[in-house]
């Protein structure tokens, strides 16, 4: 327990313990190449892409093959060199299936990439937009949409997200110490788009290595803001009020208190698009988690199977196995491992069934939750008034404010699922109002 | 790949269970406990295993009739049990600790709805009913530390049921009693170290405290509930106390009858107690006023069990005034 707490941060939240030291010092290595891909047609927030290649066609390594539908969409590529077998409905992370682009890879490919060049001609967002970048913190929102500023708004500072509070994952990690210059001149480059005054990458003090590196290397042009270690540090509006203590109002975005929040990977993706003219086709993937004996961070093909993923790093039999994409806070138990690696999935998770031996008690009203909930809920109060679905006063407690980290289920003594309560919770406001 | 498991976020818990906690409770009311038992002997042992045993039966007979969730293993029969059998005098007849038990379980818990739908604390509606039902027996006090405690039993203890206990030879009375009564007043430092009369589990308050103190450090318990009862008390008897000699001080207060029980493991009982923050404060506050108003203007002599149980049918009330301000919410 800190008692005096030395480091900026929020108020609220809980300490699980981060498990980062699994993985932390392994160098980020490379998946070998599979026989098969999918590449789901949504792995975004917004619209589906929409596919221009047809089956039986034969495709190059980072060749565009499913263009952005609409503003909120993206651009997909083809993450190997091989022949479209189809385009069909897959098993997708998310548990529903998905249209995807299935490539079988080429075997005899030397698995070049065409070369595109730097794109450093054209504005960033449309840069951005072409290579099909998320978000790579995990929420996988259209990055292009937060390169520009709407009418009439100004942004004055640029926050980036290098806080990575979820356990186990170190992905983000990696990359700012490994690729240090490459994330400070992604972070320049969204600074001048958005016409940001100031740029400042948050960093959890359990990676004040990571801070070393930035910091010598970025010599004083952005600055670095060494945050506690604390879940969910890496939420938006906690990073926003422990860096700049700003509190975003509830129902609004960062921007209306002149803020952008982009993470650290976006940052390194969107330097290699512009840079190399690279497109989105892989992205480092920490596998880790009790049941992994050798964690791994791997630079991973957009579209690879998790279960050749799991296979490569010696884990092959897994019934009885909890297998998580993302962090074990909010990430999501899988139901087919066929499923594949998409762009916003920063980690594989695997637990022992063991691990969810819980009974669930009547709640004792203990009030841990509240003290608990970053945004200063009431989640118990959340859960009953789901069990009784009054809409009504679900909203006058603000359920849509609800961001899901889980923080309430986490500390429950009772083990009540409060955070999927309120999830429902959420889902019977927005019916409601349809 | 056969069957793997489904689960929804998070996928990982802290370790505490209400179990845990609940175990951990009763430990920490071991201290005060084993007291009872030194000062008063065989009789006050007698008690306590009687109420908690009952009240374990009491409780495996609601839960296996009612198919309610909960169950011994998470300790809160033990605990109601243990309340209840140290806020009650050592000379009870124990069929009427049964009795209490019975009540405290049956009425206090499962009549809500079982464990966390109770409004009441289970143990005080317990000795709520005793005190109601049987006041004569439950105001028959014992000096501490008769030469023979450990030999024999008190003459109260073994009665016949609903018989009309005969009178106990020798009888002491509660400091709050002699204040209220006899307008005599008591050494502080004999109400601290548990040198008086009084209930079983009552007249240690330092243990008490250590107890109290034990659990709000592991944050087992909620230390604004004891700090704000305790506090209030001490300011209210205190400013009293300095208008007219005639009320007792506030150290006085806070170490006669069941104020340390009370304010520590009665009133922070976590079904019975608010939620949220300004509710917690108000609620330990409200406590302290009817504590003091009971004692210097009431009929009785002591007043922590009504002015919990009257401060824990405000709680809703309370609850929904204050509800916590979201996060970037309008005031």
């Amino acid at each position: 327990m800190v008692l005096i707490a030395s480091a900026p941060t929020f108020s609220h939240g809980v300490h699980p313990a981060d498990q980062k030291a699994r993985s932390a010092t392994e160098p980020i290595g490379r998946m070998p190449f599979v026989r098969e891909y999918s590449v789901p047609l949504r792995q975004h927030i917004g619209a589906a892409s929409e596919p221009i290649v047809a089956v039986g066609d034969i495709v190059q390594r980072g060749q565009l093959i499913a263009k952005r539908a609409s503003f909120v969409s993206t651009n997909q590529h083809a993450p190997v060199t091989g022949r479209v077998k189809a385009i069909e409905t897959r098993p997708h992370p998310s548990g529903v299936s998905v249209r995807a682009i299935v490539i079988e890879s080429d075997p005899f490919s030397s698995q070049q990439m065409g070369a595109s060049g730097p794109r450093s001609d054209q504005a960033l967002a449309d840069s951005v937009s072409d290579a099909g970048i998320v978000g790579m913190g995990g929420a996988a929102f259209p990055a292009h949409v937060k390169l520009s500023v709407p009418e009439g708004r100004t942004v004055d500072t640029l926050l980036m997200n290098g806080c990575e509070c979820e356990p186990y994952l170190t992905c983000d990690h990696r990359i700012m110490l490994e690729h240090p210059t490459a994330v400070l001149e992604g972070t320049a480059m969204i600074q001048t788009a958005l016409g940001a005054k100031a740029s400042v990458i948050g960093v959890e003090q359990n990676k004040s290595d990571a801070a070393d590196v930035l910091r010598a290397a970025s010599k004083g042009s952005v600055s670095v803001a060494q945050v506690a270690v604390k879940y969910p540090q890496g939420a938006e509006k906690m990073l926003i009020k422990a860096v700049l203590g700003r509190e975003v109002p509830v129902g609004k975005l960062p921007l209306d208190v002149g803020v952008v929040v982009h993470n650290v990977g976006t940052a390194f993706a969107v330097h290699e698009a512009v840079r190399l003219g690279k497109p989105l086709i892989e992205r480092v993937v920490t596998v880790s988690g009790p049941a992994v004996s050798q964690p791994r961070n791997l630079w991973v093909p957009i579209g690879t199977p998790i279960c050749d993923l799991l296979a490569f790093v010696g884990l092959d039999q897994l019934d009885q196995y909890i297998v998580i994409s993302g962090g074990p806070m909010m990430g999501q138990a899988q139901k087919n491992l066929q499923a594949p690696v998409v762009k916003g999935m920063s980690g594989i998770l695997v637990f022992p069934a063991a691990h969810q031996a819980t009974k669930e008690y009547p709640c004792i009203r203990c009030g841990r939750c509240l003290d608990a909930c970053p945004m200063f809920l009431n989640p118990t109060r959340l859960w009953l008034l789901t069990r009784n679905r009054d809409i009504e006063a679900l909203n006058q407690h603000h359920v849509q404010a609800c961001f899901e980290c889980g923080s309430c289920s986490y500390v429950c003594p009772s083990h009540i699922p409060l955070v999927h309560a309120i999830r429902m919770g959420k889902k019977l406001v927005r019916e409601a109002q349809v | 790949m056969k069957a793997l498991l489904l689960k929804g976020a998070p996928h990982l818990n802290s370790e505490r269970t209400t179990a845990y906690i609940m175990w951990h409770v009763c430990w920490a009311l071991l201290p005060a406990a084993l007291w009872g038992i030194w000062s008063f002997g065989l009789s006050a042992l007698s008690v306590l295993v009687v109420c908690v045993g009952a009240a374990c039966l009491a409780d495996f007979g609601f839960t296996s009739r009612f198919h309610r969730l909960g169950s011994l293993s998470d300790g809160s029969a033990v605990i109601t049990g243990l309340l209840l059998g140290m806020t009650l005098p050592p000379s009870v007849p124990l069929w009427m600790a049964a009795l209490g038990s019975l009540v405290a379980i049956g009425l206090g818990k499962h009549a809500f709805g079982g464990l966390g739908q109770n409004l009441f604390n289970p143990a005080l509606v317990g000795r709520a009913f005793l005190q109601a039902a049987f006041p004569a027996a439950m105001t028959r006090w014992t000096p501490p530390f008769l030469s023979d405690r450990f030999q024999s039993f008190l003459a109260g203890s073994w009665t016949i049921p609903f018989a009309r206990p005969q009178l106990d030879a020798i009888s002491g009375a509660t400091p709050l009693g002699l204040l209220k009564f006899d307008h005599m007043s008591s050494h502080i430092s004999d109400l601290f170290l548990g040198q008086t009369a009084g209930c079983i589990g009552e007249t240690a308050s330092v243990l008490v405290l250590t107890g109290g103190a034990y659990l709000a450090l592991r944050r087992m318990l909620d230390w604004r509930i004891p700090i704000a009862v305790m506090g209030s008390v001490f300011v209210i008897s205190g400013v009293a106390n300095q208008l007219n000699a005639n009320y007792p001080d506030g150290l006085f207060m806070l170490g006669s009858g069941g104020l340390m029980v009370g304010a520590w493991f009665m009133a922070t009982d976590m079904v019975t107690s608010p939620v949220t923050t300004g509710a917690i404060w108000l609620f330990g506050v409200l406590i302290g006023f009817l504590i003091c108003a009971i004692r210097f203007w009431g009929g009785l002599p002591e007043g922590v069990m009504y002015a919990i149980l009257i401060a824990n049918a405000t709680v809703p009330l309370l609850e929904r005034f204050t509800q916590p301000k979201a996060f970037g919410g309008q005031p």
